[in-house]
């Protein structure tokens, strides 16, 4: 065969395949899957051996027996209101009522899944057909579509579940769709297309074997919506008198209620525990996919993370160059930062960092992505994502121990006197509300000012910050200003409220060239007029030369090596420092260490560009 | 924001027409000798003839389905084939009745799913993987099982007051409470779940987001960034399902308001298809489905509300 000749494709498809194959075993071994298993084959099984479990004709009235109670006249649980045997009623019920759902979603599925290949696959115009077909379909619920179904073909449940499976089909269509619409531009579905393989094959073999799994769990869910409607349709009395179902016997039983009120048990329960079955089947099935789709993720966010480094060097010191007498302001002493793992181990991700961050001083951190520079930033902030905290160290602010503070304590440091500047200006602010609002809030928040005087405020800090028409920015949401235009939103908004410290957290890494001269600027301008100390991370050495007075080298989650910013330029001792500098001399000129004038020859290499 | 509402009200005329239209012709198509089964087998060939003139089916069915749709336009849909009551009248005077129940049940939906929603993402633990049995419950037992557990359990077993019945808001507001209020938790119950569900995955996920972070920075509490800035931003999503939950619960409606004997849409639903009242099913038909373009471009508003960038000005 051609298809076992294009052996990349077909060994990712096996290794995809491979992966789903365990799925069918690890459902088993899920608790909840296994038990949702075992009760719905019990279920199955006593609606397919039905004719030989039920005692008694599930239909002939008998009229000595009317609502028998249960174990009377050989009827174990019972007689209806015309005396037919409960117990037999309930299991073929069991098989019409299943039977029913099964039907719809067959139909379901048949139509579902063949109109989101056809659509997903060749797209154009079959695409928009479809949307069309589907928002007519969904203009009614789907109970009043029933009704009108019903008023016309009278009461058939194969009929009735066949419009329902129509109703439902949007359903499968839409995970079809997304799924081949994913799928069909992968390599290896554009390798076996190129090698020759045709359409259907192609389908069949890398298409179909990608949405088998979602499609058993919509077909679950979708089963216990079938058995409601199907059970609430008769519970109504519009289903076929001749056929048992769930719903008769409810709808029989609940005009008995107040005679003989167990006969409601019966179907009720089958209602629900098959109902509850399916989800959970579903559920199970789902979870085991996720667990095996989510692996991948995680490896990706552990990646940021080191084995803990307690054993390395001491840092190396430069001495100060000279002693200005500033107090310190913000003192951390062995911090280490660490996730909680699922498994109940802490993984970390800061091993132990010290530094120290004089008032009005700018203090950078400089090393390369995942050597913890960030973490550091946010554990000053006690800002870090959900499962990080600082397991060992203290912070030590203007004399108290943010590592211990109370995070009612911490919120009142945060913004009034520590502040930050993230990473990537456009992520940063809330899309919903106006950049305006956004500024005036914390302000109000924090220094206790009125509405109008904090808007006052925000208006000139965005004059502040160089955007050249304040009020518009003002009143712009963020989807409206560029990224430079929102870099300069945060640094106002970190500014708002006159804190003694910025965390800034590589101001200007997400910005153009051009633009990153200009934030640079503007950081050293504002530092020299407010004399707020900064604490900056960052990768790139032309910053810290812009901008330092002291340096801090960080790697694998420990300094390495830290002093002024002069001394380690002149001088730099660690392996790894040196390593960073001479990774800027390949990089060019443009970011070289000489850059006291970096942001000038950066704007020449934006214009050059 | 007009513009924006005459586009969408245009797109729901358009789709209002293709329904009723395809409801119509299918029903009509479907129906086979009308009068006929009305009238039972005993009835004379003339006496067939005589309900076919009178209710006009024997003109060519295009011609009544122009005539329906002049009619249909200045809201006469006709009158009742069994009762001669006109369409119009026997919808209009039990739709309050329904839609009181379930703009009741949104409503407490609305609330009780996002406060579960919320308070399982904050929490986690034990009490998200409360309101995840909680969720799972809701979604798989239908509400009709859980009214007829409601009036089994008032009327027989509690024996506090007759479960069933209706007494409508002008006449006594708080007897209307007492008469909802079992039928708005039946039906609220699997659309809480819906709601929780969603509200807990979208708080999560925008709880992850960079700028609740930069907005912690500034001094804002917790409780603050969470319920003013991520529960706007998580509200998009649970607006959709909330959306979805009100079509449906229109159609749950009809089977609760039969159990509890409530004189909505639900009981002439089920005695027009019963009887094969065409005319009525069609009138039911065309409102519920002008009532779900109503509902969609009211959601679709509230949305461009909460998130600017869906704002279309």
């Amino acid at each position: 065969m051609s298809e076992s000749a294009i052996i990349p494709p077909t060994e990712v498809a096996t290794e995809v395949r491979a992966a789903r194959s365990h799925i069918g075993r690890r459902i088993l071994k899920n608790p909840t899957g296994l038990a949702a298993i075992i009760v719905l084959s019990l279920i199955v099984l006593s609606a397919i051996f039905a004719d030989l479990l039920a005692p008694m004709s599930p239909t002939t009235p008998n009229i000595q027996e009317v609502l028998a109670p249960p174990g009377e006249g050989g009827h174990v649980l019972g007689a209806d209101s015309a005396g037919r045997d409960v117990l037999s009623r309930l299991l073929f019920a069991t098989r019409f009522s299943l039977a029913g759902a099964l039907w719809a979603v067959l139909i379901a599925a048949v139509i579902g899944v063949t109109s989101g290949l056809i659509a997903g696959y060749y797209q154009k115009f079959f695409e928009q057909f479809s949307v069309w077909v589907i928002s007519i379909i969904q203009a009614l619920p789907g109970i009043v579509v029933l009704l009108a179904a019903r008023a016309v073909v009278g009461p058939s449940l194969w009929i009735i579940m066949a419009v329902f499976g129509l109703i439902l089909s949007p359903a499968f269509y839409r995970l079809t769709y997304a799924a081949v619409v994913g799928v069909r531009n992968e390599l290896y579905v554009d390798a076996a297309r190129v090698a020759g393989v045709g359409d259907l094959s192609i389908i069949g073999r890398h298409i179909l074997s990608v949405v088998r799994a979602p499609i058993i769990i919509q077909a679950a869910l979708l089963s216990g919506i079938g058995i409601a409607v199907q059970s609430g349709l008769d519970f109504l009395g519009l289903g076929d008198p001749n056929v048992p179902t769930w719903g008769q016997m409810l709808s029989d039983a609940f005009s008995r209620m107040y005679q003989q009120p167990l006969l409601l048990v019966w179907p009720a329960a089958a209602i629900a525990f098959t109902s509850i079955a399916l989800v959970l089947f579903g559920n199970a099935l789902r979870d085991e996919l996720e667990r095996a789709a989510g692996k991948p993720k995680k490896r990706r966010r552990g990646s940021a993370a080191y084995t803990p480094d307690t054993s390395g060097p001491a840092p190396v010191v430069h001495a100060e160059d000279r002693e200005d007498g500033r107090p310190t302001l913000l003192e951390v002493n062995d911090l280490v930062v660490g996730y909680d793992q699922p498994d109940g181990t802490v993984k970390q991700v800061v091993n132990g960092v010290s530094l120290k961050v004089k008032k009005g001083e700018v203090h950078g951190l400089i090393g390369e992505s995942g050597s913890g520079k960030t973490q550091t930033a946010w554990s000053i902030l006690r800002l870090l994502p959900a499962g990080g905290r600082i397991v060992a160290g203290t912070v030590f602010f203007d004399g108290k121990d943010l590592a211990h503070l109370s995070e009612k304590e911490m919120t009142k440091i945060r913004g009034r006197r520590i502040s930050y500047i993230p990473q990537e200006p456009m992520s940063n602010l809330d899309p919903s509300f106006t950049i305006g609002s956004q500024l005036v809030e914390p302000m109000r928040v924090t220094l206790g000012i009125s509405k109008a005087e904090a808007t006052k405020r925000a208006l000139g800090l965005l004059a502040r910050v160089g955007l050249p028409n304040p009020q518009k920015t003002f009143d712009s949401y963020p989807h409206e200003v560029s990224g430079g235009q929102a870099q300069r939103v945060l640094i106002a908004g970190a500014v708002s409220c006159e804190p003694d410290l910025i965390i800034a957290d590589e101001p200007t890494t997400a910005l153009d060239v051009t633009v990153q001269a200009e934030i640079l600027d503007l950081l050293r301008e504002l530092q020299n007029d407010l004399h707020v100390a900064i604490l900056i991370v960052t990768h790139n050495f032309g910053v810290v030369a812009d901008l330092c007075d002291r340096v801090s080298v960080m790697q694998h989650g420990k300094i390495v090596e830290t002093g002024p910013a002069r001394s380690i330029f002149k001088d730099p001792r660690h392996p790894y420092t040196k390593s960073l500098f001479d990774a800027i001399l390949e990089d060019g000129a443009a970011r070289g260490p000489l850059a006291h004038s970096a942001d000038r020859n950066m704007l020449e290499e934006g214009a050059a560009r | 924001m007009l513009r924006f509402i005459l586009r969408r009200l245009l797109a729901g005329v358009i789709l209002l027409f293709a329904v009723s239209s395809l409801a119509y012709l299918l029903l009509y198509l479907g129906a086979g000798d009308i009068a006929r089964q009305i009238l039972g087998q005993e009835a004379t060939q003339e006496q067939v003839q005589q309900l076919n003139t009178r209710l006009g089916l024997d003109q060519p069915l295009l011609t009544r389905y122009f005539g329906w749709l002049a009619g249909a336009v200045t809201g006469d849909f006709g009158a009742s084939w069994f009762t001669n009551q006109p369409v119009i009248a026997a919808i209009t005077s039990r739709l309050a009745v329904t839609l009181s129940l379930v703009i009741g049940t949104v409503t407490l939906t609305a609330i009780v799913g996002t406060a579960l929603g919320v308070w399982a993402a904050r929490k986690r633990g034990a009490a998200d993987r409360t309101v995840q049995i909680v969720s799972v419950l809701g979604f798989a037992i239908p509400g009709f099982l859980i009214a007829i557990f409601l009036v089994n359990l008032f009327a027989l077993n509690l024996k506090l007051f007759r479960p069933t019945g209706y007494i409508p808001i002008g006449t006594s507001f708080t007897g209307w409470l007492s008469t909802v209020t079992l039928p708005i938790i039946a039906l609220a119950i699997g659309a809480i779940a819906a709601i929780a569900a969603q509200v807990r995955g979208s708080v999560i996920d925008t709880m992850r987001q960079d700028w609740v972070r930069t907005l912690r920075s500034r001094g804002l509490s917790e409780n603050r960034v969470l319920y003013k800035h991520v529960l706007r931003n998580a509200g998009g999503p649970a607006l959709a399902v909330l959306a979805v939950q009100f079509v449906g619960l229109l159609g749950g409606a009809v089977i609760v308001e039969q159990i509890f004997a409530i004189p909505g849409l639900g009981p002439i639903a089920t005695q027009s298809t019963g009887q094969g009242d065409i005319p009525l099913v069609m009138g039911l038909v065309v409102v519920t489905a002008a009532l779900v373009v109503v509902v969609n471009i009211v959601i679709e508003i509230l949305h461009g509300f909460l998130n600017p960038k869906a704002r279309i000005s």
